[in-house]
């Protein structure tokens, strides 16, 4: 299963809520974040971290990056 | 490459840096309790340019020249300058408005709030209660909804209008020097008594401010974001900074002999306890709606963040609006203009936090 969050545009606290939002609403697997500034980056994998969501990737894509976060569930 | 500036210890020595060399400051020539303080500094600078006349609080601050620029040359040489710009500018000016009535009516931003404290200044306890209830009703608006907006990717020469502002500000310090006793050089204005008469030399508070610019942009550091993030996410991060800036400060004063606890007569500051709470308490809504606090908003203004630099132009306009209406306090305390205003901030904070929701 693979969800999008696309916070392209947001910044702070934007991404990080949006990235809750979504791990609230699927509780485990995979996540896909798409940010645009370094910032919002690290915030999402610190976030996600704290969450018990594992960091499994994170790839620079159209300027900006993709941050995969998964949970087994 | 990591970014070691935005670990736990990266933000705590960026903290501690910025508190050092804000005792430092005050030692070297700023005003008491106010070696870096966002909102004092850019009302000086609305006053250096004539844009009020209140004439003992006028001064071109090289500081916040310097946060800009240095913000501006760690965003390049580490490839994170990101012209961006389009998420409702005019609310983020109008925050910028109120956000500096609110911190006049306390007399400080949250950077001086936190020094005041590390000075034995106590009324900054109600100054820093008031910013985190501030804060608070604004993560009730975000839990709730509430966005302004994606920004949009814009022209590169976007990003570079208010790096160069600063620069050109820079230069016309530079061709109207300051002269001894004068309260006017060319087109600048330079406070002969007062707080703005009272500043370190330029090229040490340029030099600093860089370094501040520099270290802050790589590490996030957000006074509003740490009380924000504590409430929202009960994350520790950013907290830690402000705790790093607040200690090091402090053991800075006590050490040269900075440090005078109490309540009455201490420097740039009034002990009318509410309006010390309420004052901040508007300032700390507009930051956590707008999303930075005034430092981070020049951090963010440096790496390309058109809004931000709106949000400073608006405090910019707020600063004009608290002198020469006499909105903002004074050592005798709040003004009744200042009361008003604050006031009607209050109600259009709460009306942009509730109209401005994601449904």
């Amino acid at each position: 299963m693979n969800n999008i969050v696309d916070a392209r545009g947001f910044s702070c606290p934007q991404p990080v809520i949006m990235t809750i939002n979504e791990i609230n609403k699927v509780k485990n697997g995979t996540i896909k974040i798409l940010v645009d500034t370094d910032t919002a980056k690290e915030n999402v994998s610190r976030a996600s971290k704290a969450q018990g969501w594992e960091v499994t990737d994170i790839k620079p894509e159209d300027d900006g990056f993709k941050v995969t976060i998964t949970k087994e569930g | 490459m990591k970014n070691l500036l935005a670990t736990r210890w990266g933000i705590i020595i960026v903290g501690i840096v910025i508190g050092i060399i804000a005792s430092l400051l005050q030692l070297w020539g700023n005003p008491a309790n106010m070696g870096i303080c966002v909102a004092c500094f850019v009302r000086d600078m609305t006053g250096a340019l004539g844009l009020h006349r209140a004439a003992v609080v006028q001064y071109l601050r090289p500081e916040i020249i310097g946060f800009v620029l240095g913000s501006f040359g760690a965003a390049y040489l580490f490839k994170e300058f990101k012209p961006r710009s389009g998420s409702a500018p005019i609310v983020r000016f109008i925050l910028g408005v109120f956000a500096m009535i609110g911190a006049l009516v306390f007399l400080g931003c949250p950077w001086r709030a936190l020094l005041r404290l590390a000075g034995g200044d106590w009324n900054a306890i109600l100054g820093l209660l008031g910013l985190a209830v501030g804060i608070w009703i604004g993560t009730r608006f975000l839990k709730n909804g509430y966005n302004l907006g994606a920004t949009r990717k814009t022209h590169t020469s976007v990003g570079w209008i208010f790096p160069v502002i600063m620069a050109g500000l820079l230069v016309l310090m530079l061709l109207n020097p300051q002269l001894a006793g004068e309260p006017q050089s060319g087109v600048l204005f330079y406070s002969v008594e007062g707080p703005g008469s009272m500043h370190a030399p330029l090229i040490v508070s340029l030099i600093l401010g860089l370094v501040i610019g520099f270290i802050a942009q790589k590490s996030r550091f957000c006074t509003m974001g740490a009380i924000r993030d504590l409430i929202l996410f009960k994350q520790t991060h950013l907290f830690l900074g402000i705790v790093g800036l607040a200690v090091a400060a402090f053991v800075t004063n006590l050490l040269i002999n900075q440090f005078n606890p109490g309540f009455v007569g201490q420097p740039v500051a009034h002990s009318m306890h509410f309006w010390n709470f309420a004052g901040m308490a508007l300032a700390g809504l507009a930051f956590s709606l707008a999303g930075g606090c005034p430092g981070r908003q020049l951090f963010l203004s440096g790496e390309g963040d058109g809004d931000a630099a709106v949000f400073v132009v608006g405090m910019i306009v707020g600063a004009g609006f608290a002198h020469n209406f006499g909105l903002a306090s004074s050592p005798a305390g709040a003004t009744p203009a200042g009361i008003t205003a604050l006031v009607i901030g209050l109600i259009v904070c709460l009306l942009i936090g509730f109209t401005m929701r994601d449904k």
